[in-house]
């Protein structure tokens, strides 16, 4: 995929129109969420914003030096420690939250 | 051609599953269903960009992923419940670090020709990013108890921390200006560091929640700068919807505690100066109860709340609470639990406690529906918890507390408060519930406590 280095100015105008419309979702989307679940949703959103190890890979893809190169590599094992971690013990703390008497389920 | 199109399709999937991921965690029922499309996005996103972007270097790559997931797994599978706070502010210090190293690297990578608006966001996703980093560290340190919980105060504390801050976005400025200026970069970076560790070390531990959100918020705003940077536009989402959940607790926390966002990161609320408001000279007594005397008022009640905070986390009491509640409904008592919005480190840092011990998740309160039952409850056992009870938030306008919304624990028929000692709480106010006629205050541990009124119970 072309790298762009200069963005043009449609890039830049179309950018912020996500950032607008993901802003509004995501606060929709957590005002909704259950008061019960914080500290998940905390784990998981920290996970998912860890997917700045795709930003990594892409600096990795084209390292100009090696300075550059390692500070990706460490992103890299940063973000996916993160991203396992993250989705992991999410997965922990979900698998605790359960209802008793007339089973768990409805 | 048609390559570059399926990939981006792949991240309008992953943006997809991001999203689905979230409204999952809208009730308990969906919320595993939440964190599995999120793992699935995830694996998507990371599949599309290296079929995208040829790594020469995978034995580097794969390095970096197997380090990562050597810290990683071990955390994940080992960690004690009372300590998903720390964990947290560490995965806000690890993520946010991330992105400002990419960052970094990206700004060496375009090097010397940089336009100035891809400058104007690296340099501020830069600052974000790496005082993110120290001050997350510096909540990890607070809350692993490395580091006294106390807010460090000193004269002209706000005055030291803006100019910090100030020096950062001037020399982010000089950047804008002129990209190639690249000797001002460690410099902007330094400023940017100290400022997050002076900014967290001004706060106290019951302010946790609070600056624990605002950091979450930091770190995915920075993530999603970092994608305006790439023209990446998965990474804007992501961040942002990370962002605007951070942002969202901020603010439940902040109107919990009836504080604005400066106020909690720059008041320093918890310092030993709030105490001087107890020096009226009434020397009060409070009668210490026995937990055998807890057992008998609890005999008669048909209805029993549980208040819990942070004091239980650190006591890790949450089992033997549980106990008392398995003890309690043996006898045909209903019990429920009161949860304040901030109480404990971290927001739902009490639902994750007991929900570890067993406790079912349909017995756990809101504030206002809890106030509503406070009337009609036989006793309200209040388990190291303290400002959040205080009736000071409604009574005394002078008080720090005041307008904070509070649990009513006073209109229990009688409130049994678990302390380890009559300290005031962490806002530096005493409490008056302690020395109301129907309150019996019991001394010790938490867990020590709870148990031996179980025991007692049993007899």
């Amino acid at each position: 995929m072309p790298e762009h280095t200069t963005l043009t100015a449609q890039d830049i105008v179309v950018n912020l129109l996500i950032f607008l419309m993901a802003s509004f979702l995501g606060l929709e989307l957590i005002r909704h969420v259950s008061r019960l679940l914080h500290t998940p949703l905390m784990s998981l959103t920290n996970a998912i914003s860890s997917v700045s190890v795709v930003a990594a890979l892409i600096v990795l893809a084209n390292p100009k030096n090696d300075l550059i190169m390692w500070l990706a590599v460490i992103a890299v094992a940063l973000a996916m420690s993160n991203v396992i971690s993250g989705f992991m013990i999410t997965e922990r703390i979900l698998l605790m939250f359960k209802r008793r008497g007339g089973g768990e389920r409805e | 051609m048609t390559h570059e199109v399926l990939i981006q399709y792949l991240y309008v999937l992953a943006a997809v599953l991001f999203i689905l991921s979230l409204k999952g965690m809208s009730e308990v029922k969906t919320a595993r269903w939440g964190n599995w499309a999120g793992s699935a996005g995830m694996l998507v996103a990371i599949i599309a960009t290296l079929l995208a972007y040829h790594v020469e270097r995978y034995d580097l790559l794969i390095g970096a992923v197997i380090v990562g997931a050597i810290i990683g797994v071990p955390i994940a599978l080992k960690l004690p419940m009372t300590a998903v706070p720390q964990r947290t502010a560490m995965s806000h210090a690890f993520g946010s670090l991330a992105v400002a190293l990419v960052g970094t690297a990206k700004y060496y990578q375009l090097y010397p020709d940089i336009d100035t608006f891809t400058m104007a966001v690296l340099a501020s996703e830069m600052i974000l990013g790496y005082l993110t980093f120290t001050g997350s560290c510096i909540a990890f340190a607070k809350l692993q108890e490395l580091i006294s919980g106390k807010p460090l105060i000193y004269p002209g504390r706000n005055f030291v921390s803006i100019l910090v801050l100030g020096i950062a976005v001037v020399l982010g400025l000089a950047l804008v200006v002129d990209p190639s200026q690249s000797v001002l970069l460690p410099f902007m970076i330094g400023f940017a560091l100290l400022f997050g560790f002076l900014l967290v070390m001004g706060i106290g531990g019951a302010d946790m929640p609070t600056v624990i959100a605002i950091l979450n918020s930091y770190a995915g705003l920075s993530a999603a700068a970092l994608g305006f940077v790439l023209n990446n536009k998965l990474l804007i989402v992501a961040g942002t919807l990370d962002g605007s959940s951070g942002f969202i607790l901020a603010m439940l926390m902040c109107k919990a505690m009836n504080r604005s966002f400066i106020n909690v990161l720059f008041g320093g609320v918890g310092a030993p100066v709030a105490k001087a408001g107890t020096g009226a000279g009434e020397a009060r007594t409070v009668v210490a109860y026995s937990p055998e005397d807890v057992a008998a008022i609890l005999d008669g009640a048909r209805l029993v709340m549980i208040v819990p905070g942070y004091g239980m986390a650190a006591a890790q009491a949450q089992h033997a609470v549980k106990e008392l509640e398995d003890v309690l409904e043996a006898r045909g008592i209903t019990v429920k639990y009161a949860i304040h919005p901030v109480a404990g480190r971290m927001p739902g840092h009490m639902n994750v406690l007991l929900a570890e011990a067993q406790v079912s998740y349909d017995k756990l309160l809101e504030m206002d529906e809890a106030n509503l039952l406070f009337p009609e409850c036989e006793v309200a056992i209040v388990v190291g918890a303290n400002d959040i009870t205080n009736p000071a938030a409604r009574t005394k306008p002078d008080s720090p507390l005041y307008g904070m919304p509070i649990l009513d624990v006073e209109k229990a028929r009688t409130v049994v408060f678990i302390k380890r000692s009559l300290a005031a709480g962490f806002a530096g106010v005493e409490n008056e519930l302690f020395y109301l006629p129907h309150t019996m205050m019991v001394f010790g541990d938490a867990k020590k406590v709870v148990t031996e009124i179980v025991n007692a119970l049993k007899k």
